[in-house]
């Protein structure tokens, strides 16, 4: 195999308001059945990229449970597998990981016991699909020293958030801007990145010796006319769900039947960990509308426009619209839940009004369950 | 050395004939049921439930669908260093090869792969039985009683009492006596084919009796353990079990399924079912959808109307089809327009627009009554139905048919229709 794998998802992000709480945000539940770090672990192994590396740190128990076993991905194996890394404690550092770079330099001995010639690198905060083969073949044949995958962005789209990019006609990177206040492209880094492994190695080390610590400020700006730094550009469905209201839209998108498709129907598949639930059982009263619903729920009401995840209960006589109900949540009778998103576990009480006025509700109800 | 208390042998060779075309091509255990399960779902899920880790299971008819459903066993935890499961083919030998002939033949000829664990007990299961149970609970009551082997038993009504094995016991629940579908019986404990044997009774009974033809447990095996004076006992199950081995009683437990509380309850925390999942995205319901008193699997797309009907997962339903009182399995595509009334679709069928099926007079089928009956129309899988067709009652359908397979675009009730070269 020519490349192994790097997944970041130590993140969190204020944007998410209450949501990353509760979990790191590639953890987050994404279209009914999945986790944002579903997408990049299955892009992985679609890729054939055997061993694979995930770097937490920020709130990771969800994240943990979720990657308690492997063999979901196809990791479970003797060559490779799925490298899960926390920091710890060493003889050599007790610091927690100071950014993306410093995650890396921590964990060095990875990169160094390999001996696959390239890294894949990828956030684990994205859904997308994408055959990492094809990256990796453009990034030899350019000549790169790092491979950046780019996209380009609707003029309307808020560039606050991303990292920019400028190329120049061989597709070169010639300006990188982090978080810009006034974006001069609508090109943005998707946080996928190519790269030879010692050419990383011998970049954190430098980075690591320098008390620098992060990928993007720190190598990928640093070296930008030093070495050389390439764009790859991507038409296909990529979204980042690090913000709440991105976060709700790329849910949303899977109502689109060209977006389901591409992602449940087109090879290859993505992969998640089963949860064996019963099938989604629908009584007298259960009206669904342009909605998508998880396995193990139970529906006697009117559900329009909106995403229910996994064993979520709704009672008699409920309307729920535009929303997102997360795992696990019991909905009593007549309640009324418009442009929400409703945090797993939940329980509404019967006779509840949620309504976001203008923007996104996050609600997070934890009453007892089972006592009316 | 490798020891385990008890091991499990699940047998799930038959063919389960009275099935009709759902089991022309895939073993009884491997029918679907209940929207995403298959049948050995439910033996296996109580294995280890139970805490029965290691579980041979006896394969013979159509093994295809059933191994690759088991595979190593990882929807059951049954992926073991140890133990596990393990799919027990009939094998070639050097002198007498021979199929498995009968239940407990299969068992005999596997008696190496049995004493490699070295069990103190063997439970012997059947792949085509819909239930929950603690295999624990049974061995806790085989022990207490120091019994040579436990049989299970279900009390059921005197008058369906003829269609069973009937066990008569005594006070101590010890067996004294037992009757082959009795026609006036003398107790209500039904068996329900699960068996617990003490190893050393096991493997007497079965050398003793290795050359009787056919050998089975109920016919040849119990007769023998009884007549030696062995301890036989009964153990009292009450809970949900229900024989899907007709295809009325396929369809009616299924439908039991979609009751508000159903008596059999998957949606219990503890005791799950598991399968093997390969769709997992949510479904999808358009805006035209309806959908009322029914249970969908992953993955499905519905554009149409759904009452009363248990639908399997990737199914897709066409804008404006009404369906009722149906169980579609899994990946069946069902096109705009069609209307299908009490009707079982086997998986992957493909049905052309505005195809009616189970429309029209009552009539019984031409060829096998026993098996098409209640007004049930059956598909079988992998079959096409070419658009604008009408299916009457107590029809079955399998194959990839075309309009001039018809009769004037319809198929009257009771006929059949198999095509040459996908047939039984």
């Amino acid at each position: 195999m020519r490349a192994i794998g790097i997944i970041l998802a130590g993140g969190n992000n204020h944007r998410m308001k209450l949501l990353t709480q509760k979990r790191a945000v590639c953890a987050m539940p994404i279209a009914g059945s999945y986790r944002g770090i579903d997408f990049a672990l299955s892009n992985m192994t679609n890729s054939h990229i055997n061993k694979v590396a995930v770097f937490t740190q920020y709130n990771a128990g969800s994240l943990n449970e979720h990657l308690s076993s492997s063999k979901w991905w196809d990791f479970g194996r003797k060559q490779g597998g799925l490298f899960v890394f926390t920091p710890a404690v060493t003889a050599d550092s007790n610091a927690w990981y100071r950014g993306t770079a410093d995650a890396i330099a921590q964990n060095l001995y990875f990169l160094k016991n390999s001996h696959e010639p390239y890294v894949i690198i990828s956030s684990g905060d994205c859904v997308y699909k994408m055959d990492y083969n094809k990256v990796l073949e453009y990034h030899i044949a350019k000549k790169a020293d790092i491979t950046v995958v780019c996209k380009e962005m609707p003029p309307e789209a808020n560039m606050e958030r991303y990292g920019t990019v400028k190329m120049n006609e061989e597709s070169r990177i010639e300006e990188f801007e982090e978080k810009p206040v006034v974006a001069k492209s609508n090109t943005i880094s998707c946080g996928i990145y190519v790269v030879r492994r010692r050419q990383l190695i011998e970049m954190i080390e430098k980075c690591a010796e320098d008390e620098r610590y992060d990928f993007v400020k720190d190598i990928l700006i640093r070296y930008k006319d030093m070495k050389r730094i390439f764009g790859y550009k991507i038409k296909d469905y990529w979204s980042n769900i690090a913000t709440v209201d991105d976060y709700f839209r790329t849910n949303m998108d899977f109502l689109n039947p060209e977006i389901r498709d591409y992602f449940f129907k087109q090879y290859p598949d993505i992969y998640s960990r089963v949860d064996d639930n019963p099938p989604a059982k629908y009584n007298v009263g259960a009206k669904i509308k342009n909605s998508l619903i998880a396995s193990g729920c139970i529906v006697n009401a009117t559900v329009e426009d909106s995403v229910i995840f996994k064993k979520t209960y709704i009672g008699n006589n409920c309307y729920i619209k535009n929303s997102i109900i997360l795992n696990d949540v019991y909905i009593g009778d007549n309640t009324h839940i418009e442009n929400c998103i409703v945090e797993s576990r939940g329980t509404i009480r019967a006779n509840s009004y949620y309504k976001g006025e203008g923007k996104i509700e996050i609600v997070v109800e934890h009453n007892d369950r089972y006592v009316i | 050395m490798v020891k385990k208390e008890m091991i499990a042998m699940l047998l799930a060779g038959g063919q389960g004939s009275r099935l009709g075309v759902l089991t022309s091509k895939v073993a009884k255990p491997a029918v679907a049921f209940g929207s995403k399960y298959r049948i050995i779902d439910f033996p296996l899920s109580n294995c280890i439930n139970s805490g029965v880790d290691t579980v041979g299971v006896l394969t013979q008819y159509q093994p295809l669908r059933l191994n690759t459903h088991i595979g190593i066993g990882i929807p059951w935890d049954l992926d073991r260093n140890i133990g596990g499961v393990t799919v027990l083919p009939p094998y070639e030998k050097s002198v007498n090869s021979e199929w498995y002939t009968g239940t407990a033949n299969a068992i005999y000829q596997n008696i190496a792969y049995m004493e490699s664990y070295h069990p103190e007990y063997v439970l012997i299961l059947s792949g085509d039985h819909i239930y929950k149970m603690d295999y624990g609970v049974m061995l806790d009551f085989h022990k207490q009683n120091n019994a040579d082997v436990t049989i299970a038993v279900m009390p059921v009504p005197r008058e369906e009492a003829k269609r069973f094995g009937i066990m008569i016991t005594d006070e101590n629940r010890r067996v004294t006596d037992f009757e082959e579908k009795p026609e006036n019986p003398r107790s209500n404990l039904a068996s329900m084919g699960i068996y617990i044997f003490s190893w050393d009774c096991l493997k007497r009974s079965l050398l003793a009796n290795a050359q009787q033809s056919g050998l089975d447990f109920g016919k040849h095996i119990i007769p023998y353990c009884h007549g030696n004076g062995d301890g036989i006992y009964a153990y009292e199950f009450n809970g949900y079990w229900k024989d899907v081995g007709t295809l009325s009683s396929y369809w009616q437990a299924n439908m039991e399924l979609i009751d508000i509380v159903p008596e059999f309850n998957l949606y219990e925390e503890y005791w799950k079912i598991y399968t093997k999942c390969e769709t997992l995205p949510p479904q999808y319901f358009s805006t035209d959808s309806v959908v009322e008193r029914s249970i969908v699997g992953e993955g499905s797309e519905i554009y149409g109307q759904v009452y009363n009907s248990v639908i399997g997962c990737g199914v897709v339903i066409g804008k404006g089809t009404i369906i009722k009182d149906s169980i579609i399995m899994n990946s069946t595509q069902i096109s705009s327009g069609c209307r299908i009334y009490k009707a079982i679709v086997a998986e992957n069928v493909e049905i052309a627009e505005n195809v009616k099926l189970g429309v029209g007079e009552e009539v019984s089928n031409d060829t096998a009554p026993h098996i098409y009956n209640n007004g049930i129309v059956t598909i079988g899988e992998n079959s096409y139905i070419p658009e604008n067709i009408s299916i009457g009652k107590n029809s079955v359908v399998f194959g990839k048919t075309v309009a001039g397979d018809y009769d004037n675009g319809y198929l009257a009730s009771g006929r059949t229709l198999i095509k040459a070269g996908d047939g039984q």
